[in-house]
């Protein structure tokens, strides 16, 4: 075997970066042995089930439990009035806001918390539910948010009448809850008036739900004995639970224990924390057993986490050519009754500030103002990194208009404004660095993947054929990776991760992150991050996470921030630990540090073939002979505070056939091209993209949340909220191109959330194109059959 | 509301409960018999994620009611495995990278495995329409397909 070859056999023997290593987790998933929070049975354990409101606001006149209580199985009945002597009945939202944990006097959407029932098993808890008498007064409802700031609309927020310095800005209205701005607002209107081109148009982000299949849920267990509690619970940030848990109860966070286990899909349903939480907690540790609440599908879809409800006005002026001179965007954004996002705290409309995309803006601004409405709280980032996706709609949206209103393909309109490869890192107007990117090189390898021409001429044809054919096309950038702690916090934590790993005597090692996966195969990636940096194989190396008595303290798994962060602070542990080893392996083979080379998997003195150390044989004698002066032991812990966010890429192209009888839209093709930086796992890459382009389709041609203009939400089951099936769902294709991160260490960017993020306004650009000769700039989501049918009837198109 | 006695045969074992008669399958299942492999999604018979086969037949647990088990043979995911080591479909979904959080893949593979029963050498369009009671929100289908198609050739070469 020659030398070359024996490095390549070792290095692949690691399954390290890069490769398609199969996932670990996968083993007892496809045995049924994965445990999730619903699996955890304990003894003497009773159900939690929620008494919610039929009305979307009300005033409450009173409560009987009496007869709930008086069936057998029933512990408890608790309403906001148990809860004030704990201050319990309210809590703190994410977003500087408080939240009824059980409504206090009043319900402000339909399905609130009205009261809780503990009983012996979930069906006597049902059954007791029923039997809680409430009596309503009903109110005036608030659903448009247009109307909320009307000086006659009804006001929801009681508790913060007078109070008219909100958590970001001042109120100008009881039901306005910020109004946050970003850029030059004198400029832009300064290029606006002189421009030579300008579109304007407005678009509605429809609410929808991230509707993972697993619902939201936790075990409470209070041990009395000793004070300890532990919460197994659906969350996708454990420690900050643990925090905001041990701040609302008192008990020192040392006594309070967070397990996330297997989550069944979050998608940002699992950010927030939920009054079923609380409560379950709360009863667990009056009545000293455990309690456990699981939400059913209604509760899910009506009452934790909706996300978008943005109302968006997205202009561009512009030269004859095409070319952005300025950029405004407005947006209204309904929050429902309590303002519950979940953003880093300095932002209230998360990071809609990226909405100048992948172009040379010069100037631009952005206005945001937050509403109350009778609506269910939130909203959530619907995979995504804090209101991209709305960033993203916004102006891909408005640069369709751009190239429809001058004539210009838009491809071409793209290639004109796309910030150029040799301006990275680039500063954007509104305050953000991309790092990396070249967009002509990536637009044009899909366009020729797709015969872009041919697509054009072919949708001539059909057009005077008087079919509907349209081809979407979207060239995103997305801001990921929250965050820079001197810009991103959390409840006041700065938004780093982390990663301790121990590499033991024999060379096997372990690893425990901040972060939690659910679904992305944390288990398997992060161990080959660790197998690359250390040269230890992937199989020998386990990944926990999820327990905050056990794992280092972490910000938790969304936006897109696990790779940009904690695998970061993976790589920068493995290399402190690959560090000391160097210092071992020199003392070992009796040579200067500076006389060694790594190579794949060990040290070697430079020059001098056979002298070497393997990684496994300085771990064990990192517990036998290390250098003089030197702590025995193999491991290190990283706390990483990304210097920026990382800015992934993509080139999306749709191609739809619109059928004319019916309204019916078939999807023809659909072509990804992810640019996410250095792939780690092109497997998982691959896989996470597919499930990120159906959540895409299902946003854009499905998924809504109506309510009537009683505040009675229309659609919160299967049946009627759109969850694509096998039927459905189009072919994916997939592609990609590499262009790392200068600033993280492995050059990833992340990547799951872009395939949603990017998919939406692709079908709506794909729709509208199919219209585009009618005169039809912009269509609002979701494109389904009934709505597009109404639409050509207006067009009368036969 | 008296218990009633419910014998049925889960995995091949023979088993004996004793269930309220409202009590569905799926809490059987989980909470009785702590086979947690089946999974609640909806309650509603739409996402799947509680299908087990019940007299060779894919049923959705969540709205089956335990005494209509009575006398029954029912496999769960538990029961696919045998002492020979993993189903085929098991194989091919780890093979194919089928699944990402888990939580539908119990179901997926009991319907899988049920679906090659019924049609051994599916089309791509045949396994949507015979996969199409099963609901999955991370993968967007497509390795599942990919799964099946791989299950099917597995089974033909064994």
């Amino acid at each position: 075997m020659t030398e070359q070859m024996d490095k390549e056999t070792r290095e692949a023997a690691l399954q390290g970066m890069g490769c398609s290593r199969k996932r670990k987790e996968d083993a007892r998933f496809i045995q049924g042995k994965g445990r999730y929070t619903d699996d955890i049975q304990m003894a003497g354990m009773l159900f939690a089930d929620m008494v919610r409101s039929p009305y979307a606001h009300a005033r409450i006149k009173s409560i009987n439990k009496e007869k709930a209580l008086a069936l057998p199985g029933v512990h408890a009945v608790l309403t906001a009035d148990d809860l004030k002597p704990l201050n319990l009945h309210w809590m703190p939202t994410l977003a500087g806001d408080v939240q009824a944990v059980l409504a206090d006097e009043k319900v402000h959407f339909q399905y609130q918390e009205v009261a809780v029932v503990v009983a012996d098993d979930r069906y006597i808890a049902a059954d007791a539910v029923d039997l809680v008498e409430v009596e309503y007064e009903e109110l005036p409802v608030l659903v448009d948010a247009h109307k909320a700031m009307d000086a006659d609309a009804p006001v929801l927020r009681e508790d913060l009448i007078g109070k008219m310095q909100g958590a970001h800005s001042e109120r100008k209205h009881d039901n306005h809850i910020f109004n946050w701005q970003a850029g030059d607002k004198e400029a832009t209107d300064r290029v606006f008036q002189n421009a030579e081109v300008v579109v304007s148009q407005d678009m509605y982000y429809h609410r929808v739900h991230p509707c993972p299949l697993e619902t939201c849920g936790c075990v409470a267990s209070f041990d009395k004995v000793n004070g300890h509690l532990t919460v197994y619970l659906t969350s996708q940030a454990p420690h900050v639970v643990r925090t905001v848990v041990s701040m609302l109860s008192g008990l020192p966070e040392s006594k309070v224990r967070v397990i996330s286990p297997d989550i069944g899909g979050g998608f940002g349903n699992k950010v927030g924390i939920y009054p079923g939480y609380v409560t379950a907690i709360v009863a667990s540790i009056v009545l000293g057993v455990p309690v456990k609440w699981v939400e059913d599908r209604m509760e899910n879809i009506s009452t934790t986490a909706f996300a978008r409800d943005y109302h968006m006005t997205g202009e561009i002026a512009a030269d004859k050519d095409g070319i952005i001179k300025a950029l405004r965007v407005n947006v209204l954004a309904d929050h429902g009754a309590f303002d519950a996002c979940a953003d880093p705290s300095k932002f209230p409309a998360g990071l809609m500030h990226i909405c100048t995309g992948s172009y040379d803006v010069p100037v631009a601004h952005l206005n945001v103002d937050g509403v109350y409405t009778n609506k269910a709280p939130g909203g959530v980032a619907y995979r995504c990194s804090f209101r991209v996706t709305e960033a993203v709609y916004v102006i891909e949206r408005t640069m369709d208009v751009l190239a429809q209103k001058l004539g210009v393909d838009k491809a071409e309109i793209r290639r004109r404004n796309f910030i150029k490869s040799e301006q990275m890192p680039y500063k954007t107007c509104l305050g953000w660095e991309i790092d990396s990117g070249n967009y002509h090189m990536s637009l044009q390898k899909v366009l020729d993947a797709v015969d872009y021409d041919g697509l054009r001429r072919e949708q001539e044809e059909k057009r005077a054929k008087g079919e509907l054919m349209g081809i979407g096309l979207v060239t995103f950038t997305e801001i990921v990776g929250a965050g820079p702690s001197r810009n991103c916090d959390i409840l006041g934590i700065g938004m780093f991760d982390s990663a301790e790993i121990r590499v033991h005597p024999t060379g096997s090692a372990i690893a425990r992150m901040g972060t939690i996966t659910q679904g992305q195969g944390h288990q398997t990636t992060y161990a080959q991050i660790i197998a690359t940096e250390l040269g230890l194989p992937s199989e020998e190396i386990q990944i926990e996470e999820g327990d905050t008595d056990t794992a280092p303290y972490g910000l938790g798994t969304y936006g897109s921030r696990s790779t940009p962060v904690a695998g970061a602070a993976t790589a920068v542990a493995a290399r402190k630990i690959k560090a000391k080893a160097q210092k071992i392996a020199a003392h070992l083979l009796e040579v200067s540090e500076d006389d060694l080379e790594w190579e794949v998997d060990r040290f070697k003195v430079k020059g001098n073939p056979g002298q070497e150390k393997t990684m496994k044989e300085i771990a064990w004698a990192a517990y036998n002979n290390v250098p003089e002066g030197m702590e025995p032991g193999l491991e290190a812990v990283d706390y990483y505070d990304p210097p920026n966010f990382t800015y992934p890429y993509g080139i999306y192209l749709c191609v739809v056939d619109i059928d004319k009888q019916t309204g019916e839209t078939s999807v023809r093709r659909f072509y990804a091209l992810d640019d996410c930086g250095t792939r780690i796992n092109p497997m998982i890459i691959d896989g996470q993209i597919h499930g990120g382009l159906n959540e895409g389709f299902a946003v854009a041609m499905g998924q809504e949340m109506p309510y009537d203009e009683q505040g009675n939400l229309l659609g919160n089951t299967l049946m009627d909220y759109f969850v694509p099936t096998f039927v459905e769902t189009p072919k994916w294709e997939t592609d990609f191109t590499v262009t790392p991160s200068p600033h993280h260490p492995l050059g990833a960017k992340g990547v799951a959330e872009s395939p949603h993020v990017g998919s939406i306004p692709t079908f709506t650009s794909a729709i509208v194109d199919a219209f585009a000769h009618l005169g039809v700039t912009h269509l609002n989501m979701p494109h389904t059959a009934p709505r597009l049918w109404k639409t050509m009837q207006e067009l009368g198109v036969k | 509301m008296g218990k009633q006695a419910v014998s049925f045969k889960v995995n091949g074992k023979p088993v004996d409960v004793l269930v309220d008669p409202r009590e569905l399958l799926v809490h059987t299942l989980r909470e009785k018999l702590q086979l947690t492999g089946t999974h609640i999604g909806c309650e509603s018979t739409h996402c799947g994620v509680c299908t087990v086969d019940i007299n060779g037949q894919s049923i959705k647990s969540c709205t089956f009611l335990t005494v209509q088990a009575d006398g029954a043979e029912v496999t769960t995911v538990e029961g696919l495995a045998t002492a020979d080591g993993l189903h085929i479909v098991q194989q091919a979904f780890v093979e194919e990278h089928g699944l990402q959080c888990g939580f539908c893949t119990p179901g997926m593979l009991v319907r899988a495995a049920s679906f090659l029963k019924e049609n051994p050498n599916p089309t791509e369009d045949e396994i949507r329409w015979g996969m199409s009671g099963n609901l999955c929100r991370c993968t967007g289908y497509q390795n599942i397909i990919k799964a099946v198609k791989t299950a099917a050739r597995m089974m033909q070469e064994a």
